[in-house]
């Protein structure tokens, strides 16, 4: 155990936020999950005593009868809004002057630093490259990430859990973000800031960067595995194998998906659980790409003269 | 003529203005003390003044219609509705980040300002620039260690806003279209953080914005490594990463294209976003909740 090491990641100060950020996530991860607890205890509570539904305020918190539904900005969100601009302001003035922000030598094209990273928050995206070539990692996929938030309030066809914290009412949903949130952006985040190191190679936390390790992997292609060498049935079988992933992959989501989420299912258009379908299982496709490469070895699924995936 | 039916006497003018002199130091004697006295009690009560009145258009005595004009009539503060929800003040609610978001970018603002002055953005001077800032200009390395820190902290509380207003379903409609606006600034942050990058010209920065725009390099169509990119003829030299950079490496325009957008052209466009997006926030009927907890048995199916 190379405590040096792990020390000289952690507190890399580019690092520091992604060090903060992982606990301060599982705290507010807490903080969520209490309330919707508490959300989804009075909603099966309401369910079963419709008398009560009726009267009863709708809420986790207590109210009283005579307390004022509304209080005043002035100053009871203001003060809130002040009191977080003071604590903002301390963290930062404490954060400057304990920590140096960092500053390498002067930029030298002819040298190259290793491992060269991006900024943290793009770190997921440069570990993905492990797996994909640039154009889709570095190009498609964010494009993706951006337009897929963008689809999200189209295809959520589910009036319930508008404006309140409730895990029951929007399992589908909560459970596809916090898969694409926390398994992918942020633990890939989290891989390529801790456990990549020179030559972008896998290093365990702890374990000495060394610079001169070679590792010997030889990476197949898929259709190698299966004997093919003419380039096109190369590429007809590589279209055949990721045709058939969102295919098959489709029609496994549809058969969960109008079993456990009916109500959503009917409501929904034809576009609208497409594209749901397409997003969604491009999104379960990356995992299964990371799991193809790391286990397996395959580097390409499917390969053609213009691109490779 | 009308001088003669004057005070000044039959045949000197002195004398007449001997006497109005002392008429006025007499009136000054008996005038001074009582305007002196008549200040000093407008001075115990300077929110009668005409000058605090001309600048705050209301009493500020505790009462509900003081209140609310506290917050409507003042332009930075009427963003805010005059009342909210009781409950949407709870923390543990709206875990106050979007709020957090926006005064970072006011302190971004302003230390990035400040940096300005400081900073040329060409191969020569920018390093030195960073150096000059580190070590003689006063306050140069804190003022460089809190732009940097409050620009993480942003990216960080931005991913937070938009993690509680998921899990919070706030983008359900009415507030599909403010969803997006997020969506668009978040890019817009990390955009901003990124062009900042490269600004210190170190090796960090090169080697991060290097690593980054060589993804440029493979768009398909565009990018002269991309898939189909031979269709449309590009090459290092004409592609979209050229576009970015200003040039085919990171170089002195490459330093100058960041700088710009980082300076002026990405806060510009998220200025123009966040008014949007605050804007909306209000049109969209305030923050969505905490509302009260609705029953499945209660949904009423659209009629298609």
């Amino acid at each position: 155990m190379d405590w040096k090491q792990l020390w000289e990641i952690m507190s890399a100060p580019d690092n520091v936020p992604i060090v903060a950020m992982i606990p301060l996530l599982g705290f507010y991860i807490y903080l969520a999950w209490r309330q919707a607890k508490a959300n989804d205890s009075l909603i099966e509570q309401l369910e079963k005593d419709p008398a009560l539904a009726k009267t009863h305020h709708r809420k986790a918190w207590p109210f009283k009868p005579g307390w004022t539904k509304e209080v005043h900005v002035w100053p009871f969100l203001l003060r809130v809004e002040f009191l977080a601009a003071i604590i903002v302001t301390i963290i930062l003035m404490i954060w400057s002057i304990s920590l140096n922000a960092p500053l390498e030598e002067p930029a030298n094209p002819n040298l190259t630093m290793n491992p060269a990273k991006a900024p943290w928050y793009f770190l997921g995206l440069q570990e993905m490259l492990v797996y994909f070539d640039p154009w889709i990692a570095g190009v498609v996929m964010p494009t993706l990430i951006i337009f897929g938030l963008m689809v999200i309030p189209y295809i959520d066809t589910n009036p319930l859990g508008a404006g309140y914290y409730t895990w029951k009412q929007r399992k589908f949903a909560i459970g596809t973000f916090l898969f694409g949130f926390i398994v992918l952006w942020v633990s890939m985040i989290t891989i390529g800031t801790f456990i990549r190191g020179p030559g972008w190679q896998w290093f365990w936390p702890g374990q000495t960067w060394d610079h001169n390790r070679l590792i010997y992997e030889v990476n197949r292609d898929l259709p190698d595995l299966f004997g093919i060498t003419s380039n096109w049935a190369k590429g007809i079988f590589g279209a055949a194998v990721v045709g058939g992933f969102f295919v098959l992959g489709g029609l496994l989501v549809h058969a969960f998906f109008r079993r456990y989420n009916p109500k959503n299912y009917k409501r929904m258009s034809l576009l609208q659980y497409s594209i749901l379908m397409v997003f969604f299982i491009t999104m379960i496709g990356l995992p299964i790409k990371m799991l193809l490469r790391l286990a397996f070895h395959i580097k390409y699924v499917w390969i053609t003269p213009w691109f490779n995936v | 003529m009308p001088d003669e039916k004057n005070s000044n006497g039959k045949n000197g003018k002195s004398t007449g203005l001997v006497n109005a002199v002392k008429e006025d130091i007499e009136s000054l004697k008996t005038d001074l003390p009582a305007k002196a006295k008549e200040s000093l009690e407008t001075l115990k009560n300077p929110t009668k003044t005409q000058v605090y009145t001309s600048i705050f258009r209301h009493k500020h005595d505790d009462t509900p219609r003081n209140r609310a004009l506290g917050v409507l009539s003042n332009v930075f503060l009427h963003l805010h509705p005059a009342k909210i929800n009781r409950d949407s003040v709870r923390y543990s609610y709206t875990w106050g980040m979007g709020g957090i978001t926006f005064y970072l970018f006011l302190v971004l603002t302003f230390t990035g300002v400040l940096l300005m002055f400081y900073y040329h953005p060409t191969k020569v001077q920018a390093f030195r620039d960073v150096l000059y800032l580190e070590h003689d200009v006063p306050f140069g390395r804190i003022l460089r260690n809190m732009h940097r820190w409050a620009a993480h902290l942003m990216v960080i509380a931005v991913e937070l806003h938009m993690f509680r207003v998921f899990l919070t379903g706030s983008y359900k409609k009415p507030r599909e279209f403010n969803w997006n606006v997020g969506v668009i600034l978040l890019v817009l942050t990390l955009l901003l953080s990124f062009t900042g990058y490269l600004l210190p010209d170190d090796q960090l920065g090169f080697w991060a914005v290097t690593v980054g725009t060589n993804m440029a390099r493979a768009t398909p169509l565009l990018g002269h490594e991309g898939p189909f990119s031979n269709y449309l003829n590009m090459t290092p030299y004409n592609d979209v990463r050229f576009g970015l950079l200003g040039g085919s490496i990171v170089d002195a325009n490459a330093l100058l294209r960041s700088y710009i957008w980082h300076c002026i052209g990405i806060p510009i466009i998220a200025s123009i976003f966040m008014v949007l997006h605050f804007w909306r926030v209000r049109k969209d009927g305030g923050i969505s909740g905490p509302a009260p907890v609705i029953l499945d048995s209660e949904v009423k199916e659209a009629r298609k």
